[in-house]
């Protein structure tokens, strides 16, 4: 078992140098917790990111929520997530200190254009994705159509979506059950 | 009370944004538009800086918003409330599972909202592109970098890095 500083150490590690979303986080965690030190194993670690997608939350911060929880109870599952997030914090604000400064200079107004078209491919790339493994029968095309016509054409907004999709399918799964 | 405005509406994100980074951005649009927090060419920043340093992209933009709208205290307040809905819960679930498996409800929930996320990011992306994609050239770029994002699979910085140099470049 590791302490509580030993604890927030590694995640300070793991999220420095995570660059992206939780998935790239894994083989940092599979570096940390399973070769180097064998307090999980492939499995498990392979359960709690199941977990993790399948809970409320950014998937990141629910796996160093639950690697901190099995090491250390409740004091391990907070003292993890505060080392996870903090590299973000302090280097967010930063460069937000400093982005303000350089923003109007010719050249960073060229690159951050480009950049802006680059985020806009990385979003497309994540739809494109999202499509393919969500969306095949009849009732997921109709909730994805009556979703981008609440969200595009009424301006509703993205929690009430949400909402509504998670209690039509919360409805629509109960009844197919009753039919069995 | 600014902060605990911004607690209150990341508690909400990390509530309702299943999955992983990025699927928080539909619900930062909805905060631009209903607080004026910042303009959707500021997020559209915010996302690429955040892409591209370490940490989780959705803790990097939940600090980017709540340090511009409030400071240190806001990015604090921002992040506690994102986490705190993963922390609860996590802790919830190891509790009371002995073996790690989803409840058959909860799965089915999640599983019906993803169509949805899809139409969300596809509303955020428009809105997105809207701004991004201000001529021909730019939509060539965007075509081009598509394609290559599909074709091999790299890193978003990388994507990122060439898009900036591009930016240069052509003058974009």
């Amino acid at each position: 078992m590791l302490s509580l500083i030993k604890l927030a150490a590694v995640f300070f590690k793991v999220g420095l140098f995570t660059f992206g979303g939780g998935g790239a986080m894994m083989p940092l965690l599979q570096e940390e917790f399973v070769r180097k030190r064998r307090f999980l194993t492939d499995e498990e670690l392979l359960d709690m990111y199941s977990i993790g997608q399948c809970t409320p939350g950014i998937i990141a911060i629910n796996v160093a929520t639950f690697i901190g929880y099995r090491q250390r109870g409740t004091a391990g599952a907070i003292v993890s997530t505060v080392g996870m997030v903090l590299p973000s914090l302090l280097v967010i604000m930063l460069i937000a200190t400093v982005f303000e400064r350089y923003m109007h200079e010719r050249y960073v107004a060229y690159a951050f254009a480009g950049v802006r078209v680059g985020a806009t491919v990385l979003i497309a790339d994540v739809i494109l994705n999202l499509w393919r493994k969500n969306i095949g029968n009849l009732q997921e095309v109709l909730v994805f159509a009556g979703a981008l016509v609440l969200a595009v054409g009424f301006k509703v907004g993205a929690a009430w979506i949400v909402l509504a999709a998670a209690l039509t399918a919360l409805i629509s799964g109960e009844l197919k059950k009753s039919k069995k | 009370m600014i902060y605990a405005l911004l607690f209150y509406e990341f508690c909400k994100i990390g509530l309702l944004a299943v999955g992983g980074g990025l699927v928080t951005v539909p619900f930062l649009f909805d905060l631009s538009e209903n607080y004026g927090w910042f303009t959707t060419r500021e997020l559209v920043d915010m996302i690429a800086i955040s892409e591209s340093t370490p940490g989780p992209i959705g803790v990097n933009m939940a600090t980017f918003v709540g340090f511009n709208t409030a400071g240190v205290g806001g990015a604090l307040a921002a992040v506690i409330g994102l986490v705190l809905p993963s922390v609860v819960t996590i802790i919830g679930v190891a509790k009371l599972m002995n073996r790690y498996q989803c409840n058959m409800r909860v799965q089915t929930m999640l599983k019906g909202v993803r169509p949805a996320v899809v139409a969300l990011m596809i509303a955020a992306g428009m809105s997105i592109a809207e701004l991004a994609l201000t001529d021909m050239l730019c939509g060539l770029v965007f075509a081009f970098l598509l394609a290559a994002v599909r074709m091999w699979r790299h890193s978003p910085i990388f994507y990122l890095a060439v898009a900036a140099v591009i930016g240069v470049a052509l003058k974009l």
